[in-house]
C-alpha cells in the first residue's frame, strides 16, 4: 500500500528541473506523476518514478538533495463528487493531509497521491471504506 | 571653530613631549596592572624602564582583539570595577562581545574628543542634533549624545530605524545636524523624497556620519540629496567609540586625537612601520585611558596619516578615509560581522554544516546580508513548513548572534563552492 516518492530539493535556478528529468530520461526512469512546490527560495520537487531507489541514487550522484517519502496513492474513478467521498471519510476520522496531488493514466479514473500525517492510521481508516488504494507494483517497473 | 585649540593647534614638539610623559605613564600602570601585557612585555623582554620616548613605542609588543576575547570579560580592565561607570561591547570574532569599560575621567575625555569633532564639523551650541546612531551597547548613539550635550547643542536621542518619525522630527524641530551611518543617511533620503519632503524645507545642514566605511561618490551623493556638508567621524569602541578621529570642514582626512591616542601605520605582513605617507595598517596606542589601555591595538583599517599642515590650522595629524581592512570583517549597517561568526552558529546547530557564503548588497542605500546555507540530506524534508522552520531557525540564531536581520537562503549540497585553500565566504556586491 505505501509508495515509495522520490522527492527532490531544487533550488529556484534555470534549468534545475529539466536537469532532473533529462537524468531520469538518460537512465529509462519513467515518471508517472509529480508536482512541484515552490517559495520564494526554493522548490521541492515530488515524484513518482518507476524505481525510485535507482532514482534516488543517480540524482545523489549528481549531487541533488533527495529523500524517499512514504505516500499512499488511491485510485478513484473519474467521476464528479469521488475526491470529496474520500476526503469527507478522512476528515471524519480526523486525518491529516499534510499535502497530495493527483494524475491520470487512462481516462476513466484518477489517482490521488497522498501525505498523510499518519500513514498507517490513514492507510487502515480507507481500507475501512472500502476505497481503492494502489500497490507499488501498479506504479514501479521492475 | 576649533574647540580646544591650545590641543588641536599644538606645536609639534609641545604634542611630542606631552605624548611621551602619558606614554611612558601608561606602560607603568598597565605592567603593573594587566597580567595580559605584563607577560607579554616580560616575554619581549622588557620592563616599562625601557619605554622612555616615543621612538620606543615600536619596542612594544601588539595587542589584538583576540587579547580582547581571551580576556573576557573585564580581564584587561586597569582599575577596579568600582571605578567603571559604563561598558560598552561591540561583536567579537566569534560569539562572544567585545567588551570595553570606561571611568568617569574616560566619559569625559570621550565627550571632550567628541566635541572637538563635531566643532570640526561646524557643529555649535545653536545646533539641533539628532543622534540616529544606535543607542546601547554599541558605541555610536552614547558616544555623539554625551560630545553634543558638552558642546552645548540640543540632542535629539532618537536612536536608529523609525524612519518616519526621523522625518518628522526633522521636520517638527528643525534638526539642522544629523549623526548616523552614510548608508542610513541615503535612506532617509529616499524617504523624504517617498514622502514628498523636499531638502530646502529642512534645516539639516551637516552630516556627521560614520561607523561604516564610505566613499567620496557616496559623499556627493549624500550631500546633493540633503543640502548639506557630510562630515566623516572615526572611531572603534575598542580605542574609545567614535570620535577617535572626526573630518575638519576641509574634508581632506581626519584629525586624530594625538593628545589620546597614538597612531601608527605598520605593513600587516611584517608588522613593520610603514614609510611615512604609506598605506598601512592602523595601530593605536591609547594614552589617558583608564578603564582599558590599549598598547599598539591593531584596528586592522588600512589607511595613511598625513602630517602636512591643515588649512583649518590644526596640527594633528589627518588619517585618510579607511580603504578596507586586513582581516575579513565586514561593516554592515555600522554592525561588525565576522564571517566566523556564521560559522560558529551553524556549527552549533546539528542540522547544518559549516559551509556558506555571505553575501552582502546595497538595496537601495540600506546595506542587506544574504546568508547561502547549503541543505544537508540529513534535515532535508520533502514538507515545506519544516524546511521553512528550519530556515527561520538558522534566521533567529544568526540575527541574535550578528545583531542585524539576515536574509536566509537554503541552497543546494555542494552549490557553495569548496577550495583548498581559503573558503571564498564573502561576496560584498557594495560599490566603496
Amino acid at each position: 500500500m505505501i509508495i515509495k516518492q522520490l522527492s527532490v530539493f531544487l533550488e529556484n535556478k534555470t534549468g534545475r528541473l529539466n536537469e532532473v528529468a533529462s537524468l531520469l530520461g538518460d537512465a529509462s526512469i519513467n515518471m508517472s506523476a509529480f508536482s512541484v512546490a515552490d517559495t520564494t527560495e526554493f522548490g521541492i520537487l515530488r515524484m513518482i518514478v518507476s524505481d525510485p531507489c535507482k532514482a534516488g541514487e543517480i540524482l545523489k550522484e549528481a549531487g541533488f538533495t533527495i529523500r524517499l517519502t512514504d505516500v499512499i496513492c488511491l485510485h478513484s474513478p473519474n467521476v464528479p463528487g469521488a475526491l470529496s467521498k474520500a476526503l469527507n471519510i478522512l476528515a471524519a476520522e480526523s486525518v491529516f493531509i499534510e499535502y497530495l496531488y493527483a494524475f491520470s493514466m487512462d481516462k476513466d479514473s484518477a489517482n490521488i497521491v497522498l501525505k498523510p500525517e499518519d500513514i498507517q492510521k490513514c492507510i487502515q481508516v480507507l481500507k475501512d471504506h472500502q476505497i481503492e488504494l494502489l500497490r507499488a507494483s501498479d506504479l514501479y517497473e521492475f | 571653530m576649533i574647540w580646544n585649540e591650545k590641543i588641536e593647534c599644538a606645536d609639534r614638539n609641545e604634542l611630542r613631549a606631552i605624548q611621551a610623559e602619558r606614554l611612558r605613564e601608561t606602560v607603568q600602570r598597565i605592567y603593573h596592572t594587566v597580567a595580559c601585557y605584563r607577560k607579554k612585555m616580560q616575554e619581549a623582554g622588557l620592563v616599562p624602564a625601557d619605554i622612555r620616548s616615543l621612538e620606543d613605542l615600536n619596542k612594544l609588543p601588539f595587542t589584538v582583539k583576540q587579547d580582547l576575547r581571551d580576556n573576557y570579560p573585564f580581564g584587561m580592565f586597569t582599575v577596579p570595577m568600582s571605578e567603571i561607570v559604563r561598558i560598552h561591547a561591540s561583536s567579537g570574532t566569534t560569539g562572544k562581545p567585545t567588551v570595553v569599560g570606561y571611568t568617569r575621567k574616560d566619559l569625559n575625555n570621550w565627550a571632550e574628543m567628541v566635541s572637538r569633532a563635531l566643532c570640526m564639523g561646524g557643529v555649535h551650541r545653536n545646533d539641533i542634533v539628532q543622534v540616529a546612531y544606535g543607542y546601547g551597547l554599541f558605541t555610536g548613539g552614547l558616544g555623539l549624545h554625551y560630545g553634543c550635550e558638552n558642546l552645548g547643542a540640543s540632542v535629539i536621542p532618537i536612536s536608529g530605524g523609525n524612519t518616519q518619525k526621523q522625518l518628522q522630527l526633522m521636520q517638527d524641530f528643525g534638526t539642522t545636524v544629523l549623526a548616523c551611518t552614510p548608508s542610513y543617511s541615503l535612506y532617509l533620503a529616499e524617504a523624504m523624497k517617498e514622502a514628498g519632503i523636499k531638502k530646502e524645507e529642512l534645516k539639516l545642514r551637516v552630516g556627521i556620519f560614520g561607523a561604516e566605511p564610505w566613499t567620496e561618490n557616496m559623499r556627493r551623493e549624500i550631500e546633493e540629496k540633503l543640502g548639506i556638508k557630510a562630515i566623516d567621524i572615526y572611531g572603534l569602541s575598542e580605542i574609545m567609540g567614535p570620535g577617535v578621529s572626526c573630518e575638519c570642514e576641509n574634508q581632506c582626512g581626519m584629525h586624530v586625537n594625538e593628545d589620546h591616542f597614538l597612531p601608527e601605520i605598520i605593513d600587516p605582513e611584517t608588522l613593520q612601520p610603514v614609510a611615512p605617507g604609506e598605506l598601512g595598517e592602523l595601530v593605536f596606542t591609547t594614552i589617558t585611558k583608564e578603564g582599558i589601555p590599549l598598547i599598539r591595538y591593531r584596528t586592522r583599517d588600512l589607511t595613511r596619516l598625513i602630517y602636512d599642515k591643515c588649512e583649518c590650522g590644526r596640527t594633528l595629524v589627518r588619517m585618510e578615509k579607511c580603504k578596507g581592512r586586513s582581516d575579513d570583517m565586514l561593516i554592515i549597517r555600522g554592525v561588525n560581522v565576522f564571517p566566523s561568526q556564521v560559522e560558529s552558529v551553524l556549527l552549533g546547530m546539528s542540522e547544518t554544516e559549516p559551509h556558506y557564503l555571505l553575501i552582502v548588497e546595497r538595496e537601495g542605500n540600506l546595506d542587506t546580508l544574504n546568508v547561502m546555507v547549503e541543505v544537508q540530506e540529513q534535515f532535508f524534508s520533502d514538507e515545506i513548513k519544516k524546511l521553512e522552520t528550519l530556515r527561520k531557525r538558522i534566521t533567529a540564531n544568526l540575527e541574535s548572534t550578528l545583531g542585524i536581520s539576515v536574509n536566509v537562503k537554503l541552497v543546494e549540497p555542494k552549490t557553495i563552492e569548496r577550495s583548498a585553500g581559503k573558503a571564498k565566504r564573502v561576496i560584498d556586491n557594495r560599490k566603496l
